[in-house]
């Protein structure tokens, strides 16, 4: 099934948050801070105020305060932090470079950016720390760690502590990730439009609706019912929208001073500095072995960086906890506070991260013991959870590792670095691992009978680009047994029916279920509302109503028949809101997405240029529901693999606090020339246990092991282990 | 961006004065990269000259080579017939820049005159004496992988980001020149300054001087070329470091050589000591390395830059190696 929004997509039909036309539109453009930190001591907005078409600037001396604006921190869809969210426009303290210090509003956008350049700010500098190897000696545990020491962010220990190191074979590498960058194609971007004093819609690229409903209700202390978030479209986020950030609160600000509805949008450059990021990552791991395979010990630490004022937390060392069947094992995560914005999660989160350290390790341990890499790992193999001692609820990596190492020939793979050849290119092969909680939360969904003959189905999930959407549509053809033609799945609206933040690769996992009870909900209540007037409904099973051009009928039954329309007549409607939730096997079994990215690279041998000529993602997802969409999505998690394996880079000049790369010329994300045709493989077994679909979710698998099996196979095809990403040519020449 | 005036010139003549008579003028065309300055507050100029509508586009053969008209975008030219058949290098090094999209806007003279992709340069609040001299030069001492081994001083380490610069001063190319004192004609190799104690100036153009073409003399280059551009991605990045060369080869000796390097220097930086290195010699690896060691020769890294060091000779033996071959 082809998607059901393609043709809105490419013909530009699809409204995204900054293409709402509102009458009576202004314009906001932000104005950061050019000091990294300190005080504003003073701020000059006269020559603003005075240009052409200005209609407010707004900063710390005069934005209104929003009333609730001390955020709980409570809100289970919004990162687990401990600390506040940046507000904007509350004091005169700067706490990274570029941060906002005013919003400039006029009546066109380019003389709101005009009139922006006309702000003149006064600092007292404070001195500023941006360099997390310089503050590696300042990195200190969560709290959420120290008060909880469940807390997956707390120090991990099963068997002895470091045992490693009194391994006979052993191995000790330090690994690093820079920071990388949220750039999807849609901009940040806003439409805030205060409807009447206390109500508030908000046009936004969000990945959910309701929890930006519940911050902004919160911040501006407003009923939940009058706040109503719109996220129809959204041109990816892969995280980028997980959290309320400061441009969201300066455009709602904004419109509440002039008055108007008000439309922002962040350049290219903001982008880098106050959206989140994946944080800049130091690891180190030990790990010992038995010369016949066997990992006797694993010790994986974690540095990452954080912001000042909250604390980021992510899943970095998840992946090493149950992977592989180590009797000895030890993590230790930590953070250090910098004077930059707050990290957000990006795709694959922390455990990209982590994989990246982990899965090298892993390359480097089988080196040492002079077996193959995928051999070393079969060795290790887990068939059930060793951090939680508990069985997989399924796990196929197995066909997954036969089917990629099938595919991607691995059998040409040499032990030996550097023995294959194709004129002045080096060839390797390199694999890496991937796995990610198969969550699922709670979500409502509703579903009517239209008198056409349409079904129309309901859920305030965003659909950020994986086809959730299309997905969705499916799963209702697929229960309802009506062309998926026949059926519109609407979403991205926090007035329909009560759904989680689309993230963590859940949506599916989440949503689908309630889709599917949805379904089911409505051919039973239409079966009820039929056997008033037609008493053949009366005994029918649900799963026997069908849908034929004009009426219900019964399968088996051709004289049994209700009209669309007598059924919508009656009753006031046929509208069923169902909630479905997770049952207790979550607490029985450990569910797991799992993947293994093989990769082929050519190494220049004279350049140090690194070209992926083959990739071939396989994935043991459960259930797939469209194989054209899950297929692309994993194609495009491989993209973004390649992408932090071999160029995406953000780098900051500490002398400044601030970003030199601060473009997409500057900062390297692929171009179509740097993506192989990457192949993808799906399991495609129901996991039993998760939900009644078989899901176990797609996302981040799809980017979690790409980036180590580039980096394997450039070690295989030259030698030389590159354990910083990004491997540009200067690493290997 | 800052307001402005905007005026399209219909004669070059009225171009010329209206750019030399007022020194926040500038010309533009393409406006690929002026455009981006302006939006950034780098560039400022209180009047653009739109040059378009002259008759600069056209690609012809004059005095034993091509004459390349200023106007001319990089696309045409690098699908030209003509230069394709007699100048392949510049075809190479065309395509070897920016994206399909940039290529067909971006001018010839354009593309001559872009101002480094420096950081430092782009963003206003940073020191930077090409932006703002006097200020210093927040490279030296701060990130500058990118940035020069050659020809550099301790007012500025940029370098020039073209593509097409780097062939056209390996093919002996003139600049054609009209300015408010006449017409003359600029050796290519002498366009492009280095920065010494004025990095705000990138070129010898006189105020108001307007380029109206590029002359490209015919050569025994049409076979043996190549364009070397080491990048961090596949497409559509300016260039760690690039090396153009071209070979005339005679039953396995080289009879002449070109070569020059981008992204060393504050200009697209010629390499006549190892061209003389390689001429009379078999075309051979061996005689590559020797002309890549001869001309690295005077190169000196600075912290993030130490690679090219390393990567300059490579780069060289791999152009040499591929023009021989192709």
């Amino acid at each position: 099934m082809n998607r059901v929004d393609g043709r809105q997509k490419v013909t530009g039909a699809a409204k995204y948050a900054a293409e709402y036309e509102l009458p009576n539109l202004a314009y906001g453009v932000l104005v950061g801070s050019t000091i990294t930190k300190g005080r504003l001591t003073s701020i000059d907005t006269k020559t603003a105020e005075r240009a052409p078409g200005v209609l407010a600037v707004i900063t710390h001396l005069n934005a209104p305060k929003a009333p609730g604006t001390k955020p709980t921190g409570k809100d289970p869809s919004q990162p687990q932090t401990v600390g506040n969210a940046l507000q904007v426009f509350m004091d005169d303290k700067i706490r990274f470079n570029d941060q906002p210090i005013a919003v400039v509003v006029a009546n066109t956008l380019e003389r709101a950016r005009f009139a922006a350049r006309l702000v003149k700010a006064q600092y007292a500098k404070e001195k500023h720390q941006t360099n997390l190897e310089a503050n590696k000696a300042n990195a200190f545990l969560p709290t959420q760690a120290k008060k909880n020491p469940k807390s997956p962010a707390a120090d991990y220990q099963r068997g002895q502590v470091d045992a490693y190191k009194t391994g006979a074979l052993k191995l000790e590498s330090e690994y690093v990730i820079p920071t990388e960058v949220h750039h999807p194609m849609e901009l940040q971007a806003i439409t805030a439009h205060w409807e009447a004093p206390d109500r508030l819609t908000l046009y936004d690229k969000t990945q959910g609706t309701m929890a930006t409903r519940r911050d902004f209700a919160r911040q501006w202390g407003l009923p939940e019912e009058n706040v109503k978030v719109i996220a129809t479209y959204v041109g990816g986020a892969f995280g980028n929208a997980l959290h309320s950030w400061p441009h969201e609160s300066a455009a709602i600000i904004a419109a509440k001073v002039v008055n108007r509805p008000v439309r922002l949008m962040l350049t290219r450059e903001q982008m880098f500095t106050m959206v989140g990021y994946r944080p800049h990552t130091w690891q180190k791991i030990g790990m010992s072995a038995t010369p016949d395979g066997k990992i006797t010990a694993i010790t994986h630490e974690s540095i990452g960086q954080t912001s000042t004022y909250e604390e980021f937390v992510e899943a970095t060392l998840g992946q090493t906890k149950m992977m592989y069947q180590s009797p000895n094992l030890t993590t230790r995560y930590r953070l250090a506070a910098l004077d930059v914005g707050s990290p957000i999660w990006m795709r694959g989160p922390g455990e990209a991260t982590g994989a990246f350290a982990l899965e090298s390790a892993m390359d480097e341990m089988a080196f040492l013991l002079n077996i193959d890499p995928m051999e070393f790992r079969l060795r290790n193999y887990t068939d059930q959870d060793p951090e939680k001692n508990r069985p997989w609820s399924s796990k196929f990596l197995k066909e997954c590792y036969q089917a990629g190492a099938q595919r991607v020939g691995w059998n040409k793979r040499q032990l030996k670095p550097g023995a294959l050849r194709d004129g002045e290119w080096f060839i390797g092969y390199g694999m890496g691992v991937g796995t990610f909680g198969a969550h699922r939360g709670s979500s409502k969904a509703s579903a009517q009978l239209l008198p056409n003959g349409t079904v129309l189905l309901q859920s305030a999930v965003t659909d950020i680009g994986p086809g959730t959407g299309t997905a969705m549509t499916q799963i209702a053809a697929d229960t309802l047994g009506l062309a998926p033609e026949k059926i519109r799945f609407e979403w991205g609206n926090s007035d329909f029916a009560q759904a989680p933040t689309q993230g963590g690769s859940a949506i599916v996992n989440t949503v689908g279920p309630a889709v599917q009870e949805a379904c089911m909900a409505l051919k039973d209540k239409l079966r009820e509302l039929a056997a008033t007037s037609n008493s053949a409904f009366t005994s029918a099973k649900k799963e026997d109503v069908a849908f034929a051009d004009n009426y219900l009928t019964l399968s088996g039954n051709s004289t049994a028949r209700a009209t669309y329309a007598d059924l919508v007549r009656q009753a006031g409607g046929t509208a069923v809101t169902v909630e479905s939730k997770p049952s207790g096997e979550g607490q029985k079994y450990s569910m797991y997405s799992f993947s293994v990215h093989f990769a082929e690279v050519r190494v220049h041998e004279l350049t140090g240029e690194v070209r992926v000529s083959k990739l071939v993602s396989c994935a043991d997802a459960g259930t797939i529901i469209n194989e054209k969409t899950a297929g692309n999505q994993m194609k495009g998690g491989a993209v973004g693999g390649i992408g932090m394996a071999l160029m995406e880079h953000a780098i900051i000049d500490d002398r400044f606090g601030r970003y030199v790369t601060k473009d997409l010329a500057d900062y390297h994300v692929p171009v179509q020339a740097d993506s192989p045709a990457i192949e993808v493989f799906f399991v495609n077994q129901p996991d039993p246990y998760v939900n009644k679909l078989g899901t176990k979710g797609i996302g981040e698998i799809a980017t979690i092991g790409v980036a180590p099996a580039i980096a394997n196979a450039v070690f295989n095809a030259t030698g030389k282990r590159v354990r910083e990403l990004p491997i540009t040519p200067d690493k290997l020449v | 961006m800052n307001q402005f005036q905007y005026v399209r010139a219909t004669k070059p003549q009225a171009a010329i004065e209206a750019v030399a008579k007022d020194a926040n003028a500038r010309f533009i065309a393409g406006g690929t990269n002026l455009v981006d300055l302006m939006k950034r507050g780098v560039m400022t100029p209180q009047k653009l000259v739109d040059i378009n509508r002259l008759d600069f586009r056209k690609i012809e053969r004059q005095n034993n080579g091509l004459r390349i008209g200023a106007l001319a975008l990089n696309s045409t030219v690098a699908d030209d017939k003509q230069v394709r058949e007699r100048q392949p290098l510049l075809a190479l090094a065309l395509n070897a820049g920016a994206s399909p999209q940039l290529r067909n806007m971006a001018t010839v003279g354009g593309n001559m005159l872009q101002r480094t992709r420096c950081a430092y340069f782009y963003d206003v609040t940073m020191p930077c004496n090409k932006r703002q001299p006097g200020t210093g030069c927040g490279a030296l001492e701060g990130i500058n992988r990118m940035h020069a081994i050659f020809g550099f001083s301790d007012k500025c380490i940029a370098v020039h980001p073209s593509d097409m610069s780097v062939a056209l001063v390996a093919l002996d190319a003139t600049v054609q020149v009209s300015g408010p004192k006449g017409n003359r004609s600029i050796p290519f190799a002498d366009f492009h300054r280095l920065p010494g104690d004025t990095p705000e100036k990138d070129t010898n153009l006189e105020p108001g001087e307007l380029i109206t073409a590029v002359d490209v003399p015919d050569g025994p280059f049409t076979k043996h070329v190549h364009y070397q551009k080491v990048r961090e991605r596949a497409s559509y990045a300016f260039a760690l470091l690039s090396v153009a060369a071209a070979l005339d080869i005679e039953n396995g000796t080289i009879k002449a050589a070109r070569l020059a390097m981008g992204g060393v220097a504050h200009k697209p930086w010629r390499l006549t000591a190892a061209e003389q290195v390689l001429v009379g010699k078999p075309a051979t690896e061996e005689t590559f390395r020797q002309a890549a060691t001869v001309a690295m020769q005077g190169a000196k890294s600075f912290k993030h830059n130490e690679y090219k060091l390393r990567l300059g000779p490579n780069a060289i033996v791999q152009a040499l190696k591929t023009a021989a071959a192709a």
